[in-house]
Parts: structure tokens; sequence; C-alpha cells
């Protein structure tokens, strides 16, 4: 009984330190070919539409949601104590520190990273990646690459809409239904807001949008077993991803605090 | 020419290559024959730089393909094609994307001048006037035809076919034979083709060589192989299903 538990737990740290090393080996050679020319724009276009328009609407509404939910949240608390007009400041606050950045790096995470472990696990159980190295080309450089870029841009700017539409979300349950002034509600909320909150929230979402391309790629390389290997890898890629996204939010977080208290 | 020495190559405990040697020389069109998952396909792997040996050596034109650098390594491909058993056409191109990839990412070719080399390579597969299609669109031997049409369209030295008439109807299949047949003819291309169609193999090999338990057990020309002896070659080449290799198998049981 112990025995296999062990054994199991022992083939559990091994898969892992698979993973992680393959996660570091694929980012190595990612970086190196990001910076190596030729450059693809054209690619890199193509991904970033995938990425960044074609998410805004779930984005929209998901951000809009968040904006009123916090502030019936908070609206009920702060009434009690009569602190209503700090409801902006929280909400400001939450949204753009550490709600914008995670909440749309997991929407990303789900229906761009996921997408991209399905298409380059097709690809690859298709042999369609062999062939285009023996077409002497990389296939970290044609397929990894645009990804990588594309993402580590869009998802700091999706964030920054994410955070707006939050925002505004917030504004309209706090204007309409909490009886907040309108000049009071955007006093409170920028005077709480300083640069580096914005800084931090930022940059958080830009790690984030590696950590998404690389776990979906690396996901998408190593499939294994056909439809149901690639269905597999999908999973991986999603729950991964999450882990590593509340992970590194949670390490740059504590960073953040002690480098900018 | 394509030398392979003693080239070892498991996975997992499987042992599926065992010290395997065979010589291809320039201009010869040698087929491997042997039966499904004996390895040929990881072969084919092994010259285009795709799996690196266990242990032993694969040369091509004198060069070790594990030992050549990036860029090396990327000037042998743009001599070498491979037609890979399913097509392995990229599904997010179209069929004229697909067989102008290799000019339109490594030449400085003009659009005009790639469209016209696709086009020829098409109509040299019989299938001109389709390069709007997706693959998506394509029948099974539709797709082995655009991917010969995407082999020789950078005009390679090499050409590697893995299984090339497989899951094709007989006529397909005899239009492939005859296309490979003529580009060794007028092309003096370098073939080494993989399958288990026997019909095939006689049509097009200047050689034969039988793959088995990750060696080379035979090789000769197509006659020497119909009129053999040896128990093993004699059972592939005439699909019978009682002989040494399907009782080595019952015995592996």
């Amino acid at each position: 009984m112990f025995t296999l538990f062990f054994i199991d737990l022992g083939r559990k740290i091994l898969s892992f330190m698979y993973f992680f090393g393959g996660l570091t080996n694929l980012t190595v050679q990612t970086v190196y070919q990001t910076f190596k020319p030729p450059y693809k724009y054209g690619h890199i276009l193509e991904q970033s539409g995938k990425a960044g328009s074609d998410s805004l609407p779930i984005v929209s509404v998901v951000a809009l949601f968040i904006g009123f939910i916090f502030a019936l949240q908070f609206g009920y608390f702060m009434q009690r104590i009569g602190s209503e007009m700090y409801i902006a400041s929280l909400v400001a606050l939450a949204i753009v520190r550490e709600l914008g950045p995670v909440i749309t790096a997991l929407i990303v995470a789900g229906r761009v990273g996921a997408a991209n472990t399905a298409e380059l696990g097709s690809m690859q159980v298709t042999e369609q990646i062999d062939a285009l190295e023996t077409l002497a080309t990389n296939p970290i450089k044609y397929l990894v690459v645009p990804r990588f870029v594309a993402l580590s841009i869009m998802l700091p700017l999706l964030t920054l809409y994410a955070n707006i539409i939050g925002i505004i979300g917030s504004y309209l349950i706090c204007v309409v239904k909490l009886g907040i002034t309108s000049n009071m509600y955007m006093n409170m909320t920028f005077s709480a807001l300083f640069y580096k909150d914005l800084f931090t929230g930022l940059f958080k979402a830009w790690i984030f949008g590696m950590v998404i391309a690389l776990v979906s790629c690396y996901e998408g390389f190593n499939v294994e077993g056909g439809a149901v290997g690639v269905g597999r890898a999908t999973t991986r890629s999603v729950v991964f991803s999450f882990l590593m996204i509340i992970a590194a939010d949670c390490l740059f977080t504590a960073l953040f605090y002690f480098i900018f208290p | 020419m394509i030398e392979i020495q003693r080239l070892s190559k498991k996975f997992n405990n499987n042992l599926v290559l065992d010290e395997l040697s065979l010589n291809v020389q320039t201009g010869q069109t040698c087929v491997i024959i042997g039966r499904s998952g004996c390895g040929k396909s990881v072969l084919l792997k092994h010259i285009v730089g795709l799996l690196r040996p266990d242990s032993g050596r694969v040369l091509v034109e004198s060069k070790e393909v594990a030992g050549l650098k990036e860029l090396e390594l990327v000037a042998l491909r743009a001599k070498i094609s491979m037609v890979f058993q399913g097509g392995a056409l990229f599904d997010s191109m179209d069929v004229s994307e697909n067989v102008g990839f290799s000019l339109l990412e490594h030449t400085r070719m003009s659009q005009t001048e790639i469209l016209g080399r696709v086009e020829e390579s098409l109509s040299l597969v019989g299938l001109s006037g389709i390069g709007n299609l997706m693959p998506s669109e394509l029948s099974g031997g539709m797709k082995k035809r655009v991917a010969l049409a995407r082999a020789i369209c950078i005009k390679p030295e090499i050409i590697l076919y893995d299984e090339p008439t497989t899951g094709v109807d007989p006529i397909t299949g005899d239009s492939i034979n005859e296309l490979i047949r003529s580009l060794h003819d007028k092309l003096k291309v370098t073939s080494l083709v993989v399958t288990h169609d026997m019909k095939s193999a006689y049509h097009i090999a200047d050689k034969i060589a039988m793959l088995y338990k990750g060696r080379i057990i035979l090789e000769g020309t197509p006659k020497q192989i119909q009129e053999t002896r040896d128990p093993v070659v004699h059972q592939f080449i005439n699909g019978l299903s009682k002989g040494p290799i399907t009782e080595a198998m019952d015995n592996f049981k």
C-alpha cells in the first residue's frame, strides 16, 4: 500500500520534472529564436488578431460583470459602515492590481491557450510539424515565436481594456444603484490609483501572456496518441496554465509588495 | 549517396533498429520493404535528421546528419524532400501555399515565379488547377499527390517516400509509381521508398531491401528478391499467412 503510494508519488515528481525541464528548454529556444532574424511580422499580426481582437467580446462581458459584482459586494459592506464613497477606490485598486490581469489571463488561457494546444497537437499527430522541419523550417521559429510575441503584447493590452471595462461596470452600479455622484466616483478612482498599480498589473499580464504561450505550445508539441492525446494535452494545457498563472501571480504580488511597499 | 552504418534506435525498451547498415547510390531508387511497425519510417526520419541515432551513423553526401550544425542541416534539408504517409499537408494553407512553402520561405523568388513553379509541380502529379483548394477538400489520393508536388517543387536531389501508395486506389497508386519512376529517369533523383506494396516495389525499384527485426536481412534487384529462397522474404513478398515471420510472432505471444 505504502510502496504503491511512493511509486506513484515518485512517478508524479519525475513527470513534473520532465515537464519543467521541457518547458525551460522551450523557453530558452523561443527567446533565442524571437531575437534571431528573419522576423515573421505577418504571422505575429495574425496571432495577435486571434489572441487579442477575437478575445475582446468575452473579456468585455466578464470584465463588466466583475465590475458589477465587486461594486455590489463592496457596497454591501461599505453601506453598513457609511463609507460608500470608498467603493470606487477599492474596486479600482482590486481590478487594476489583481483582477484585471488574472481574470484576463484565465480567459485567454482557456480560449487561446487551449486553441493553440489543439492546433499544434493536431499538427503533431498528422506529422505536419515533422514536415515543417523537413522543409528546412524551424517549428519553434515558425509556430511558437509568433504566438509567444503576440500573447506577450496582447495580454497587457487586453488587461488594460478589461481594467477600463471593469471600472465602467462598477461606475454604473455605484452611480445608478448606490447613489454615488459621477464626479465623486471619478475622483475617488483616480486618487486611489498610482502609476505603480497600473505598472505592476500590466507587468504581471506580460508574464502571464508568455506563460500561456509557452505552456500551450509545449503541450501541443508533446501530444502522443491521436485524437485522445490532443484532448488530454488541451486539458493539461489549460490546467497547467491556470496553476502557473496563479503561482506567478502569488510570486510577483509578494515581490512587488516588498519592492514597491 | 546515402550511407547508413550500424544504425541502432530504441524507443523505451523496444529496439526498433538494430545495427542496420544500408547504402543507396546516387540516382538509385531503393525500396525498403517490411511489415508495418518494423521501423521503416524511423529509418527515413534518421536520414532527414528528425531522429538522432542511439548509435551508428547516417551519412548523406559523406556528411554525418546527426553531427550537422543548424545551418548545415537547413542546407541539407534544402536538397532532401520527404513525402509523408498521410501527406502531412498544412491544414491552414491552400494547396498552392503548401506546394510553394519552401520556395516562399527560403528563396527570393517572386510570387509569380513561385506560382509558376507550383503549377508546374501540380501538373506533373496530374492535379493542375487545384491550387485554391484547401487540404480538407481533397481526397486521400489527391493529398498524397499534392504532398509529392510539394516534395518535387524544390527540385531535390534526394526524395524519401513513406508508403506513397498506401490507402490510394490502384489507378492512383500506379500513377504515383509512374511518377516516381519518371523522376528517377528524367531528373536522376535518388529515391528511398518505404512500402509494403510489392507491386509498387517491383515497378519502381533498382534495389529492394527487406527490413526485419531491426536489420536489413536481404537486398538485391527486384528479380533477385522475387527468386530468393530466404523463407522470411519469401513469406513477406508472397503475402503468406504461415511462415517464419508469423511463427516468430506466435512464439513471442
